[in-house]
């Protein structure tokens, strides 16, 4: 659909295959059309809000416009950033993951525990790793073998997941160990007094990752193809069954992924960890402009709808008087103003 | 006789029924005084009395839920809706002089309901007049409606001392808990309005096919605005007994994950989350099947936080036994079970 808007765009003129364009598209028209495409409009509007959000909170509070504050947005949500990789994958295939919350908690407890009982930090880590894997394989299976919606599947897998963070302890162990503590503590410097964490540069690396499998690699055609119509992608003879499975362990993945993070950053694990965790992770997805039904949307969209979230934190925090609670309404509100755009934009190009 | 057999089997109403049975023998082998029923004071007392009036909260909710679910919806939003509704008649009450008459509990009480029919409507808005997915549009209240409850008890925890309004969560009318007699309201209410109209009937059209049914003539629009209300106030019912029976409005956690155990209660059901069709008597054997594990839990003597792990356990069952691949599997082995019977009468 859009490419056949971009082709005049690339080409020195229209060829004859679209004989009916009495004139070339003005530069307003190109505009329009970007913005008002369900593929990189919401980016754009979103790209928009955040430095609008961030000017804002510049001009409103002193010190708020440095480097650090703007660098502590990824510090803070490293472990966010993570779990929105992994939830686009999944929603770009139109499908949805309610288990990443209590799957980011009972990696923290997995890790806490473990490492009190003396593992080494060699083993928990991809022991966790491959553990949240399976759980998104069996999740996969549930949803591709036995049809059941995504929806009930992954809200099983995490009444499983936050259960047993309860069978491991039901009080907070907090992490000692040493590897732990250093990459909790660690600064990277990157000159003028600013620096970055070893979690953001893990984060970042996914994010890397991540855009290169969407954009460059078969599997990610498939992973936007079923998003688009899953029926045609069969027809097409695309691997379907196996890429719609492989969203979900690479979910799993992200989740057990950025709980590790998450014990970094807390050095504890507790079992009411990340509670509603879930919900950021699809708002940030959403308000990057990844559309709920699949098909449109991109990674590098997820990780500014985190940063936009990010930043609607550091002003609540940056405020005092405000309350915690308001970050809630605030995120509805957003929720809200960018599911009616994405309605508006993906109807105006339908006519 | 093994037509019979298969009916009974092939009803949707059998695996909840059985997971129902299997729960209550387990009860009654680890705690032979389960199905004991004493009357004390002419109010009755018992574990099963318990598991109604405890349950009772997720039925009313799982009430609202079918029909939402039927009509191809869902409402993530309720268990906001019913931290909101207690919020605001818990604030009510403490702010008035006379926290204690009935006066005031009736006025907190109604306008609690009035919130929570706005909120169904802002809901029915959402799906019905702007388009947005049910799953989506809902999920915009769940995540606000916290910080809204929030908003309204500042941030505290509200206790309050009304005993009218206490009568409402853990009370006895006719001998029976008053919670129990407003689930049995409600779910009547609901079976007569759907079931003896044809209302139910238009409900599951729209669920089938929303743009057929609006060519048919059906009022697609007002019968989505209808089940959201009438769910979200259900939420708000099941929020005020909460909040009554904790005498606590708990802006954080009153009905925490109630939304998760409401739509189990439905899908337990055999309720099927792709609309068209529902049983809100399923939805009551699935809401008795998630009150009587968690019983099970507590009689067994597991630390009752785990139940989530048996919930878990029981959603995939349900979810398996009654899948495509699974009734497909049991066909090719009562297909394979005749042709052998078949085989030996014709040999003998």
């Amino acid at each position: 659909m859009t490419t056949t808007l971009d082709a005049p765009a690339s080409g020195p003129a229209p060829g004859p295959g679209a004989p009916f364009r009495p004139t070339k598209p003005s530069v307003l028209d190109r505009l329009r059309d970007v913005l008002t495409s369900p593929k990189s409009g919401p980016v754009l509007v979103t790209a928009a809000l955040f430095v609008v959000v961030f000017v804002i909170g510049g001009l409103r509070y002193r010190g708020f416009f440095s480097g650090q504050v703007f660098l502590n947005l990824f510090v803070d949500n490293s472990y966010l950033i993570v779990l929105a990789v992994g939830m686009t994958f999944v929603i770009l295939t139109g499908g949805i993951d309610l288990s990443v919350g209590a799957v980011v908690a009972v990696s923290t407890m997995i890790a806490a525990s473990l490492l009190q009982s003396g593992w080494s930090p060699g083993a928990v880590i991809p022991l966790i790793l491959v553990l949240t894997s399976v759980l998104g394989l069996l999740v996969g299976l549930m949803i591709h073998v036995f049809k059941v919606q995504p929806f009930i599947a992954t809200l099983a897998a995490m009444f499983l997941a936050r259960g047993l963070c309860y069978v491991i302890s039901k009080d907070s162990i907090s992490i000692s160990e040493p590897t732990f503590v250093a990459l909790a503590v660690t600064r990277i410097p990157l000159g003028g007094g600013l620096s970055i964490t070893p979690s953001v540069v893990i984060a970042l690396v996914v994010v890397i990752v991540a855009v290169w499998v969407l954009g460059f690699t078969r599997f990610g055609r498939t992973v936007y193809a079923i998003g688009g119509s899953e029926q045609s992608g069969v027809l097409m003879g695309l691997p379907v069954a196996r890429t719609k499975v492989i969203v979900y362990v690479v979910s799993g993945f992200c989740s057990g992924l950025a709980g590790i993070l998450f014990s970094f950053y807390t050095l504890s694990g507790y079992p009411l960890t990340a509670v509603g965790t879930e919900l950021d992770a699809i708002a940030a997805v959403v308000i990057g402009g990844t559309l709920l039904t699949g098909g449109y949307g991109f990674v590098l969209g997820s990780v500014l709808g985190v940063l936009v979230l990010g930043v609607i934190q550091t002003i609540i925090t940056f405020e005092g008087t405000l309350s915690s609670w308001w970050t809630k309404i605030f995120i509805g509100g957003l929720l809200l103003v960018f599911i009616i755009l994405q309605k508006v934009l993906t109807s105006r190009r339908r006519r | 006789m093994s037509a019979v057999l298969t009916r009974i089997v092939s009803s949707r109403l059998f695996w909840p029924i059985v997971m129902l049975l299997v729960l209550v023998t387990i009860n009654v082998i680890a705690f032979p005084g389960f199905l004991t029923i004493t009357v004390k004071d002419g109010h009755l007392f018992g574990s099963v009395i318990d598991i109604l009036r405890n349950g009772a909260p997720t039925l009313i909710i799982a009430v609202g839920m079918t029909l939402v679910i039927a009509t191809r919806g869902i409402d993530l939003s309720v268990g906001a809706v019913a931290a909101i509704s207690g919020a605001v008649a818990c604030s009510i009450i403490l702010s008035s002089p006379d926290p204690g008459s009935v006066g005031t509990v009736v006025v907190a009480v109604a306008v609690a309901l009035v919130i929570a029919l706005v909120l169904g409507l802002w809901n029915g808005f959402l799906v019905s007049v702007i388009g947005i997915q049910p799953i989506i549009a809902t999920l915009i209240l769940m995540t606000a409606g916290r910080g809204v409850a929030m908003l309204i008890t500042e941030g505290q925890i509200l206790t309050v001392n009304s005993p009218p309004f206490k009568a409402l969560g853990s009370g006895f009318l006719l001998g029976l808990p008053v919670a129990v007699v407003i689930g049995t309201v409600i779910f009547a209410i609901a079976a007569l309005l759907t079931r003896r109209t044809a209302l139910g009937m238009l409900i599951e059209s729209v669920g089938i096919n929303p743009e057929a049914s609006r060519q048919a003539g059906v009022r697609a629009r007002g019968l989505l605005f209808s089940v959201y209300t009438f769910c979200a106030f259900s939420a708000g019912i099941a929020g005020l007994i909460l909040t009554a029976n904790q005498t606590a409005a708990d802006a954080n956690n009153t009905g925490l994950f109630i939304e998760l155990d409401a739509i189990l209660a439905v899908v337990i059901g055999g309720t099927s989350l792709a609309g068209g069709r529902y049983s809100l008597a399923g939805t009551l054997v699935g809401a008795l099947v998630i009150q009587t594990l968690v019983t099970t839990v507590y009689t067994v003597g597991i630390p009752p936080i785990v139940t989530m792990v048996f919930k878990a356990a029981v959603v995939t069952a349900v979810c398996l036994l009654q899948s495509p691949a699974t009734n497909a599997a049991f066909g090719r082995l009562r297909t394979r079970l005749t042709a052998r019977a078949g085989k030996g009468i014709t040999a003998s």
